[in-house]
């Protein structure tokens, strides 16, 4: 037996309890004996007891009221009450009020040890499952959400706030900010978290197969329903629902969308029976939806339901300092999976990341580590391992102002030197854009004449 | 009948018991448990030990009382019966013992094939009984039950189980016994 199960054996009569004492110490048990109910609950304030075997008729406090205040002191203790064959009405009362199981006296041998190698069983299950339970909330710590800058610490407050309620909340920020991450942390420290988190990518779907697969459907709804299906907010019961690019929902989804979260009912596609779904709902838009709704593509009355709580991520390049924190990470993860030795990364690639505007945020800082990791062969990443600005790389800029030119330059010559496009991917004005080419004395190159 | 040294386990009868079964149970026990074994008669009004609501015999009391008789030159006394024994949580006993203590008991009663509706076996009944004589001797030796499915310290609640096990006592068991 790996763990020593103690059983506390409460009984006013001596004979009683002496026979149980010899029975169970035979059996490996810890054992330890009280004469009636008052010593008993004393003992367990002082001691742990994994079972209590007690009597239900004791003089003073009988059995079940014992039982009843060990259920409020110690909730997982197993409470086996033994009975006299006329009294199995109370032993069931005490099945009601929490206890185990009942015996009546005198019992069988074989019931007894069944009965306590059942408890013990259960008490190991208890056991593991709350070990099992620590380890899968350890494994949901959501590591990848990595920033020490004050606005990803904003992100995380707000995320610690959110989680333990049941609001829904919105999750804004540009694409490859980490918007499913953030509805992982939030499902994850949620009451909710040994239930499922569902995620839906709304964008990906069609509006009718949206329909499936959030409300599912009943054989020969449509054509191909072999089978019937459970929908996304069905298989989310009791956990989170995670509804990615909301913004992407046509305008009768909007309304389907917003009958469910109010009511938590559905009917799924070609059946008639209402199903009932006790679900979170948290969603993620890198779209303003608070114009979308100006403008009438988003439903004034779903925006103010599924926007209780707005968490905004911040895009990597207003938050530079993050950068090598998140490099480092990337490289752990990625040198780990790979099975290669840890590498360092040189600061010269630091600089130049954090020059860096990163469109596609922390997604593409993620590929762009993995690949420096993949093509570099040194143990530390350089700048000829990253594929950003390889023309520019190639030449010996030492100072900002070059690297501007440089990089303009580049940008002018990819749209043809066409000035508005140029303008617009740089995210300056065309004025401001003439200004730089006439400082640097920007000219088309032969090929581009 | 074998000679009582300083260390030796007695078994003590009480009732009728045929007197090859009693000579032929001392070898096994004595090659198990690695101590000389003294086989005597004793005499006990057993009716003091009956209950008439349950028609059975008190173990706990009986216990006591072989614990009481037991010869003091003796290292371990074992008291064999013929009776139904009970304790009063349990409907029925086979057999008993204090726990790293002198003394246990152990009833042929419910040994016998005939009281499941089998026809009598001498052999089956001698086996079960050294069986259970061992297993009630090894809690004297302080081994409580034991996993093992052939270890004679498993627990048995039916004769079925007594007969899955074997007679003897797993390496773990032994060693716990300090008999290795």
């Amino acid at each position: 037996m790996a763990k020593q199960i103690s059983i506390l054996i409460v009984d006013d009569e001596e004979t009683v309890r002496d026979s149980l004492y010899n029975w169970f110490l035979e059996d490996g048990y810890h054992v330890e004996c009280a004469e009636n109910a008052k010593q008993a609950l004393a003992m367990m304030e002082s001691g742990h007891f994994d079972i209590v075997l007690a009597d239900i008729k004791m003089p003073g406090m009988d059995g079940l009221e014992m039982l009843r205040r060990i259920k409020s002191l110690k909730r997982d203790t197993m409470v086996i009450v033994m009975t006299a064959f006329a009294t199995v009405n109370t032993a069931v009362k005490a099945l009601k009020d929490g206890a185990f199981d009942y015996v009546t006296k005198p019992f069988d041998p074989d019931d007894l040890s069944h009965l306590i190698r059942n408890a013990s069983k259960q008490i190991v299950l208890q056991e593991e499952n709350e070990t099992l339970k620590d380890h899968i909330s350890s494994l949901e710590r959501v590591e990848d959400l990595v920033g020490r800058s004050e606005a990803m610490q904003k992100v995380f407050r707000e995320i610690e706030n959110v989680a333990p309620t049941n609001s829904s909340v919105i999750i804004t920020g540009e694409s490859g900010t980490g918007k499913e991450l953030v509805a992982r942390a939030i499902h994850a420290n949620s009451p909710r978290k040994f239930y499922p988190l569902v995620s839906v990518h709304c964008g990906a779907l069609s509006e009718s197969l949206l329909e499936s697969e959030l409300f599912g459907h009943e054989k020969g709804a449509f054509t191909g329903a072999m089978y019937n299906r459970k929908g996304r907010f069905e298989m989310a019961d009791s956990g989170t629902i995670f509804l990615d690019e909301i913004a992407t929902i046509s305008t009768k989804m909007q309304i389907e969308l917003l009958r469910v979260i109010e009511t938590k009912t559905f009917v799924r596609v070609g059946g008639n029976k209402e199903i009932t779904s006790d679900f979170r709902v948290v969603c993620a838009t890198n779209k303003d939806l608070k114009t979308l709704v100006d403008q009438g593509a988003f439903r004034e009355d779903l925006y103010y339901r599924l926007n209780v709580v707005n968490i905004h991520i911040p895009p990597l390049r207003e938050r530079i300092e993050d950068i090598p924190l998140l490099a480092d990470y990337f490289i752990n993860k990625y040198c780990t999976t790979m099975n290669r030795p840890l590498l360092t990364i040189d600061q010269a690639v630091l600089d130049r990341l954090a020059l860096y505007p990163f469109p596609g945020n922390i997604r593409e800082l993620e590929n762009m580590i993995e690949r420096a990791i993949v093509v570099g062969n040194g143990k530390k990443i350089m700048l000829r391992d990253l594929p950003f600005g390889k023309e520019i790389l190639d030449n010996d800029i030492e100072s900002l102002d070059e690297f501007e030119k440089a990089f303009i330059q580049q940008i002018l010559n990819k749209y043809s030197w066409n000035i508005s496009r140029t303008a617009k991917a740089l995210k300056v004005d065309r004025v401001t854009l003439y200004n730089k080419i006439k400082k640097y004395d920007l000219k088309p190159s032969d090929q581009q004449i | 009948m074998d000679q009582p040294d300083q260390k030796h386990i007695t078994i003590l009868s009480f009732g009728y018991f045929d007197k090859d079964f009693l000579d032929k149970l001392a070898h096994p026990v004595r090659f198990e448990l690695k101590t000389d074994v003294s086989i005597r008669e004793a005499h006990l009004d057993l009716s003091e030990y009956f209950d008439p609501s349950r028609r059975q015999y008190n173990g706990n009391r009986l216990l006591k009382t072989v614990d009481e008789m037991a010869p003091p030159d003796s290292l371990k006394t074992i008291g064999l019966f013929q009776v139904d024994l009970f304790i009063p949580i349990l409907t029925y006993i086979f057999g008993q013992a204090y726990l790293n203590g002198r003394s246990g008991i152990v009833s042929l009663y419910r040994l016998l094939n005939e009281r499941y509706g089998m026809a009598h076996d001498e052999n089956l009944l001698f086996e079960r009984t050294i069986k259970e004589v061992i297993h009630e001797l090894g809690h004297t030796f302080g081994l409580i039950h034991c996993h093992d499915p052939s270890c004679v310290m498993r627990s048995g609640t039916y004769v079925e189980d007594i007969d899955q096990k074997d007679a003897h006592l797993c390496s773990v068991c032994r060693e716990k016994a300090g008999l290795k």
